[in-house]
């Protein structure tokens, strides 16, 4: 069984340390209420339901899969009883519209509190996360009559939502989709067709489905200019808003998968259903940005949460663990053995989970504050570049944060040796959930794309300079600093590498697009590598302040940064050389020679 | 009916509690804190009688630090319906706090105090039985069961034995145990609604309680450990040792 706590007080340093949450946030019109001992009770109230009432049902749930049996799934046991605690709680609603019932709480919150699900479960998470998604689209482009009906039981939960994009020839080009829309004559449209891979597709958890469905009208432009979207309802709801006769959306089958096997991921054929169109015809594809953006943002804290459970359980085992000596002497001497953790290289695998986790949690509450000011600020210009920062830093975040992810959990096994690779210690389990965190909601491929192709150009590189000015000042302004030099210097450094690539996949991008692809990856892991540099030496100096308040706490932070300095970041000059080797290395054998 | 629900703030049930560098005491800087596990139970009950229409009123009060806030505020998120803080930084003891909770309960004329069987921190198991006393209500302790007939109250005690029956008189000062019933999560609306929910915060000095320590801590430490086994060679020698060594037979 994994051990798991969830990590309230590094939380608390990020929120009120690090970034001033109280003078942020609760400042912004609607969030008067959300000061952070509200925050906080919040968490300790919601952790204690993720730890007592999730964390349980994962390994079981991973055991049992979910049952497929004519058209009908079945979740793991206990999932059905979770779920409609979690509802009763009022946890769907966290950050949604109280004009519909949500409790209209930051988006940092939903973030903070995604990880806390995610670690303890994220099957179970996968649930309420799509109808999250679903309810975002809706509020943004749904009619006032659709958000009526749909928005309050997606807000408290009895209904659930899906996101139905991928078809059996198409996933990353949506341009290709064939689902069908025919107008009925009454203002509704028939769907048919066949989607795949869609979570939460059919299962037993509430009285209806609401699929959000991609598909083309009859007289749609080709490509991705001609994608509508559709709300294709399981159940037709009836005038008094209960749900009535089945519509003709049926699940053929379940996968079965490498991991998130208590989530149901289906085959959903549409054959004529009834459908009704969400926004103006030909505009799905900008409707699905609003469900993928923070989606993405979502399945980064993905990799985080699971990276999180890994690393707690594989230092506990660590400290108790005995087995050889330590290679400078006996420091267990009462024992047959010391525990493993005396060993560099265990350190070494501790530590490097440790380094990214923390900083990533930084991180991703920083960009889930800009959420909430990019959509709640009374000035445009604030609105606008917390807008910039968000668009630049998700790509990053829904990419490095899965690859880590899946690197320390991987970690976590092999601290514990022959046991991690047992089903029952639960670490293994934790890769395979991780695994797919970097393939779904934009295959991390795509993400490096999207960063150099789309986000690096934008406004002649606005995005950017978002993110660039505020760590040339940080660096400029602690440049001088004696105690700080040793974490100011590699920044420096590593951020000069990063403006250097960054100048030259402009230059070179601009010239051959196949040369800014063939740089993606590496320029992507270069960049979060800079960015959690950046925060950690923010918190270097932030605990170095604080010192004889907490001197354990501030003493560990202060510890682990200069781990991540000497130990991680250095990756930067391996990468920023892989950049500069350039496309050739990669094009030049023949693709029938592979 | 009103209901006057006491409960503390004690180290987290899942924190390994440490003694402090010097001896005084137990350390509590930067230690995660937590309602007492038997006061969430007393709170629990309390807000099951008030949705089962018995009671009107619930009030949590809490004696202690400044900090205690945080605590009375979780159990008005379980459904309390306002809640007294009675600050004080000195040390209390069971005593101090039953004289603080009577003077309340005079004030607030409440016809239950419902209240954990002790605290995990000190485990004294005295406060409710000493209210009881100061109060010259009837008592039941250790209660697995509580329902109310009128103006008397069933209480099932676990006793050593196995379970009792009691039919006592209104007011009454309670104890719960732990198999009485289990806590609720607190849900997100009602964690919403606790911030805006009265907290009145009141001194000793106001309640005309003199609360200074009769007890004085020398020196607190860490259970010696326990030390190695010895293997026996025969069971002759196993009763010649429990004989004369340990003195037990």
């Amino acid at each position: 069984m994994v051990t798991y706590a969830a990590p309230i007080d590094d939380i608390r340093f990020v929120m009120n340390e690090l970034f001033d949450y109280d003078n942020s946030i609760p400042t912004l019109p609607g969030f008067e209420d959300a000061t952070s001992d509200v925050v906080e009770a919040i968490l300790e109230e919601g952790s204690k339901f993720c730890v007592n009432e999730l964390l349980p049902l994962n390994l079981p749930g991973d055991a049992e899969g979910c049952h497929y049996e004519n058209g009908v799934v079945r979740t793991p046991k206990g999932f059905k009883e979770a779920y409609k605690a979690f509802c009763d709680g009022g946890w769907t609603g966290l950050s949604c519209d109280p004009d519909y019932g949500g409790q209209g709480l930051p988006k940092t919150l939903q973030f903070i509190m995604s990880e806390m699900i995610v670690s303890t479960n994220l099957s179970f998470g996968m649930y309420p996360g799509l109808s999250h998604g679903a309810y975002n689209a809706l509020s943004v482009y749904g009619s006032d009559d659709q958000k009526q009906t749909f928005l309050p039981r997606l807000i408290d939960g009895t209904w659930s939502g899906t996101m139905c994009l991928t078809e059996p020839h198409c996933g990353t080009d949506l341009g290709l989709i064939r689902t069908k829309a025919e107008p009925d004559g009454n203002g509704a449209y028939k769907i048919s067709g066949t989607k795949i891979f869609i979570s939460a597709g059919e299962h037993d958890l509430t009285d209806n489905i609401i699929h959000l469905v991609l598909a083309k009208l009859p007289d749609a432009p080709p490509g991705s200019k001609g994608i509508s979207l559709f709300i294709v309802p399981k159940f037709l709801v009836k005038e008094d808003g209960t749900p009535g006769m089945r519509n003709g959306v049926t699940c053929g089958s379940i996968e079965h998968k490498m991991g998130i096997k208590a989530s149901s991921t289906c085959v959903m054929n549409f054959e004529e259903a009834e459908g009704y169109l969400v926004g103006e015809p030909h505009t799905g594809m900008a409707s699905m940005f609003v469900m993928m953006n923070t989606a993405r943002l979502d399945v980064g804290i993905q990799g985080l949460g699971l990276a999180e459970t890994s690393y707690q359980t594989a230092a506990a085992y660590a400290k108790d663990r005995g087995q050889g000596r330590s290679l400078s002497g006996t420091k267990a001497p009462e024992k047959a053995a010391d525990p493993i953790i005396v060993h560099p290289d265990v350190r070494k695998n501790l530590l490097t989970m440790r380094a990214y986790n923390e900083s990533a949690r930084a991180l991703a509450i920083w960009i889930g504050m800009e959420v909430d000011i990019s959509e709640k600020h009374p000035d445009a210009d604030r609105r606008q570049e917390a807008d910039d920062l968000v668009a630049l830093m998700t790509p990053i975040i829904k990419s490095f944060f899965t690859d880590y992810g899946f690197e320390a959990t991987n970690l976590g096994v092999q601290i514990h040796g022959g046991h991690g690779y047992i089903h029952e210690y639960g670490m293994e389990q934790l890769v395979r959930d991780a695994r797919i965190a970097q393939i779904y909601e934009g295959a991390n491929g795509i993400q490096a794309l999207d960063l150099v192709g789309r986000k690096l150009g934008q406004g002649m590189g606005r995005l950017l300079r978002r993110f660039f000015h505020p760590v040339a000042g940080f660096i400029e302004e602690n440049q001088e600093s004696a105690e700080l030099m040793e974490f100011v210097l590699p920044l420096a450094k590593a951020f000069g590498r990063l403006q250097q690539a960054t100048g030259w996949i402009a230059q070179n991008g601009l010239r051959d697009p196949e040369e800014a692809g063939a740089a993606s990856s590496d320029y992507l892991r270069l960049f979060a590598l800079v960015a959690l540099a950046y925060i950690w030496t923010r918190t270097v100096k932030v605990s170095m302040e604080k010192m004889d308040e907490r001197p354990d706490f501030y003493r560990a932070k202060i510890a682990v940064a200069r781990f991540y300095m000497t130990r991680l970041l250095p990756q930067s000059s391996s990468l920023f050389a892989t950049i500069m080797a350039g496309k050739a290395p990669l094009m030049e054998l023949e693709e029938i020679a592979f | 009916m009103k209901v006057l629900v006491p409960i503390k703030r004690v180290i987290d049930a899942n924190v390994k509690v440490r003694v402090k560098a010097d001896e005084s005491g137990v350390e509590l800087t930067n230690v995660k804190m937590a309602m007492n596990p038997f006061c969430e139970i007393a709170v629990e009950e309390a807000v099951r009688l008030k949705e089962a229409g018995t009671a009107s009123e619930v009030i949590v009060v809490s004696a202690g630090i400044a900090q205690s806030q945080e605590t009375l505020r979780t159990g008005l998120a379980m459904g309390a319906d306002r809640a007294i803080l009675i600050q004080t930084d000195v040390p209390l003891e069971p005593l101090a706090v039953a004289k603080l909770l009577k003077a309340v309960a005079d004030k607030e004329e409440p016809g239950l105090l419902l209240l954990g069987k002790q605290a995990i921190d000190g485990d004294n198991n005295q406060t409710a039985q000493m209210i009881s006393a100061l109060l010259g209500w009837s008592q039941a302790t250790f209660a697995s069961k509580v329902a109310i007939d009128g103006d008397k109250l069933n209480v099932t005690r676990e006793v050593d034995g196995g379970l009792e029956n009691i039919n006592l008189n209104m007011p009454a000062v309670v104890s719960v145990d732990l198999r009485l019933n289990e806590p609720r999560y607190a849900s997100l609306p009602n964690i919403m609604k606790a911030k805006k929910k009265p907290l009145e915060s009141l001194t000793p000095e106001d309640l005309g309680v003199d609360v200074t320590p009769r007890v004085e801590t020398v020196k607190v430490c860490e259970p010696p450990a326990r030390k190695a086994g010895v293997k026996v060679a025969s069971v002759a020698e196993l009763v010649d040792k429990l004989k004369n060594e340990a003195k037990v037979i």
